[in-house]
């Protein structure tokens, strides 16, 4: 009943959109009088000018960032998975994955713009006299969204390798590889690589459609003329001429032919790479691959400085009252615009009320299933994550206008559960159930019934892992853009869609101030989750590692 | 409090294979030793006896406490105690606080820790109140858990190899402590090791009726 009811928390809205989206693509839209099947929206779509390139655009931002996380990320835990600096840095990835895309997107504008800290530091050097006249953020190319793409991917998928390491024998299969001329990188990528991509599989197709199909950090850093695909989607479903949803709903249906066949093409290249490692070899062409070891840790360095540089930078913008070029310093500072921030308490509250909302619920949700010993199955976890939002929330949105449906915090607070959900039942259902379940059968043993067992001796003692999910579910609350937009109607304001709204050359103050302010947001439940447990267990030793 | 343990053809079946079939008594103070190699059901019989037994498992039979069928109730009402061969004290709660929480649901805050410290007198662990569980030495955890469940005042005990991970020296006398506690009550012992034996022993075979 309850898992029914889960599952299709998950289900429904992705197969609702997707039919919100098919029927207006072809040519149906009865709010607008449309009754007949057409084409009319594809012909109208394909002859906006540009969309060739639009599209190329997402093809291509969302394969290159793809495939610089995965191999990036790769090169990363090689580097550091044989050393004791895998576990340090573990503890590091859980707050940096909390960071809103949105956030890190600014922080890398705040770096690598024309104007940015990168430009200041080395203007004295090229005897640049005004800040170069350079498109380096929003490039044609779409590099650097790329660049803020593969910031916040690589500790993602970083944070999944270390998940999948205990099932892979690292050690000994690294040891065998030796023992056969291997040095320890090249045993990395041809002997325990192949072992551990399995498992990483799902992960990268959500990273591969993610980058596809973003849209908040494609309008803050990515191209302009044209767009990728996805901002054009959005901008004709936000349109107020209500029309331009039927060309909005085919541009959804290109959209998820695209990322399906993205997803084709890397099944390809995967297949390809195998076979040119299996010839590599069979042909006992056995490349040293230790002197790549230095661009590991260069690409850590690069991605750990990027993110907090960045977000350094927008907490000097929002405390900025001038800065002159090139000045590494603001010259005067002011807390007014924080002021100004604190006077609008709507965006603060209805942000956190989504966030903790939606993440209590999700963990209430994840733990009455696990209770209940009930199991769900990757791929309904994966489905939301993967489809891509911006091909069926079109949908939800055209489904509720044609049925009706306000659009407001509640629908808002549900389309963010959808997302929340997974992330909260994939953190919380493994050390949930890693639980010595012996120390149930003790404390019923000693006459505690069902609740006295939960609340004093299973719910403190997964007191960590409860809390960890908590907090991460409150993070992808906080980062989601499109569903408090699409779903909300323009009614529903979260730091992120403000944030967002000052992409075209808003203030960089103000940019400053929503970049600091959501980061915090986000970071805040994932710093509870880890100091809490402890401090409240700091004299216990036998709970240190649960 | 002389209660007998009575179970009556009891038998567990896991995906149509029958673990094993056993009747017995069990009266207070006496002690029954399961015997027989791993995987013959051991645990499971511990499991059927407590209310823990696993879904996939299927049992038939009754289990009978002081003249009570308590084959249907849920482990926490049968008022059988059990102790494991890891002490499993709660890591999260210091030494005192595991012993309240078996502590039978009666006095004032006051007088529940005027017992609690009496009995780690008893057991020679004055004023381990606060201490952490995972400080403690083996042997002094494998005490605590004792305490931890006779202070719960069950009326059987489950004894599920808990000295397999003491060293020799300490064994017989943990041994000893714990069977010397446990008289009065119905206990049944599961081992492997026939020197931890004690009273009238059952030797469970595979795919066999206990003999």
């Amino acid at each position: 009943m309850l898992r029914a009811l889960v599952l299709g928390l998950l289900l429904l809205p992705v197969t609702a959109g997707a039919l919100g989206v098919l029927a207006p693509a072809f040519g149906i839209f009865p709010a607008l009088g449309y009754r007949s099947v057409s084409l009319a929206p594809f012909a109208d779509l394909l002859a906006v000018p540009g969309l060739t390139r639009a599209v190329g655009l997402s093809a291509s931002v969302g394969l290159l960032a793809t495939g610089t996380s995965v191999v990036g990320a790769g090169l990363i835990a090689g580097v550091l998975a044989q050393g004791r600096w895998l576990n340090r840095m573990a503890r590091w990835l859980s707050p940096i994955l909390a960071i809103p895309h949105a956030s890190v997107a600014y922080g890398v504008m705040f770096l690598i713009a024309p104007s940015g800290i990168v430009a200041r530091l080395i203007a004295p050097l090229v005897g640049w006299e005004r800040p170069p006249d350079l498109l380096i953020v929003n490039d044609p190319a779409g590099l650097a969204l790329v660049f803020a793409l593969v910031c916040k991917e690589v500790p993602f998928l970083l944070l999944m390798i270390l998940a999948a390491l205990p099932q892979v024998p690292v050690r000994a299969l690294g040891i065998a590889a030796g023992g056969l001329g291997a040095d320890r990188l090249s045993a990395w990528w041809y002997v325990i690589w192949p072992n551990l991509y399995r498992q990483i599989r799902l992960p990268i197709f959500l990273v591969l459609a993610y980058s596809m199909t973003v849209v908040d950090v494609a309008l803050i850093i990515g191209p302009t003329v044209p767009p990728t695909l996805s901002v054009l989607t959005v901008q004709w479903m936000s349109d107020p001429d209500l029309s331009l949803r039927m060309r909005g709903a085919a541009a959804a249906i290109l959209q998820s032919g695209l990322v399906l066949g993205a997803i084709l093409f890397w099944i390809g290249l995967e297949r390809g790479l195998r076979a040119l490692g299996v010839r590599a070899i069979e042909q006992r062409v056995r490349p040293q691959l230790n002197t790549l070891r230095p661009i590991g840790w260069f690409a850590a360095g690069i991605i750990g400085a990027t993110v907090i540089t960045g977000l350094v930078m927008a907490a000097e913008w929002s405390m900025t009252q001038s800065w002159m070029w090139p000045d590494l310093w603001p010259r005067a500072g002011t807390l007014g615009h924080w002021q100004r921030f604190a006077a609008d308490r709507d965006i603060l509250a209805e942000t956190l009320i989504l966030a903790l909302g939606a993440a209590t619920l999700a963990v209430g949700l994840a733990l009455a299933l696990l209770e209940r010993q009930e199991d769900l199955p990757n791929w309904a976890l994966y489905l939301p994550l993967i489809a891509p939002q911006v091909a069926f929330l079109p949908g939800l949105q055209v489904m509720m206008l044609t049925f009706g449906l306000r659009q407001g915090i509640a629908p808002v607070f549900a389309a963010h559960l959808v997302f929340v959900f997974p992330y909260v039942w994939l953190t919380l259902a493994g050390p949930y159930r890693a639980w010595d379940r012996r120390f149930d059968a003790v404390a019923a043993g000693l006459g505690a019934g069902p609740w006295r067992r939960f609340w004093i001796v299973r719910g403190p003692m997964v007191l960590a892992a409860i809390l960890k999910a908590w907090a991460i579910g409150a993070a992808v609350s906080i980062g989601q853009y499109l569903p408090t937009l699409l779903i909300g109607g323009g009614r529903v304001t979260t730091l992120t869609t403000e944030a967002v709204a000052f992409a075209a050359g808003g203030d960089r103050r103000l940019i400053g101030v929503m970049t600091v302010a959501q980061t915090f947001a986000a970071l805040m439940p994932i710093v509870i989750a880890i100091t809490v447990p402890r401090r409240l267990f700091r004299n216990r030793r036998g709970m240190l590692h649960g | 409090m002389a209660s007998t343990l009575v179970l009556a053809d009891l038998s567990v079946t896991l995906r149509g294979r029958t673990l094993f079939r056993l009747s017995e008594t069990v009266r207070a103070g006496e002690v029954l030793t399961i015997m027989g190699p791993s995987g013959v059901g051991k645990s499971s019989l511990l499991a059927a006896i407590s209310g823990n037994l696993d879904p996939a498992f299927s049992m038939s039979g009754s289990v009978n406490l002081d003249g009570q069928d308590i084959t249907g109730l849920p482990a926490y009402r049968r008022r059988i105690g059990i102790l494991m061969q890891d002490d499993l004290l709660f890591p999260h709660l210091s030494v005192g606080q595991n012993l309240a929480f078996g502590l039978a649901a009666k006095g004032s805050r006051a007088q529940r820790r005027e017992i609690i410290h009496a009995a780690l007198q008893d057991i020679d662990l004055a004023g381990f109140y606060h201490r952490d569980p995972a400080s403690l030495s083996g042997g002094q955890r494998v005490r605590v858990a004792l305490l931890r469940t006779m202070l719960s005042e069950p009326e059987a005990l489950l004894l599920d190899e808990p000295f397999s991970k003491l060293d020799q020296a300490l064994r017989q006398q943990i041994r000893s402590y714990v069977l010397a506690r446990a008289a009065g009550l119905p206990t049944i012992l599961v081992t492997h090791d026939p020197g931890d034996a004690s009273g009238r022993v059952v030797t469970l075979t595979s795919r066999s009726q206990a003999a």
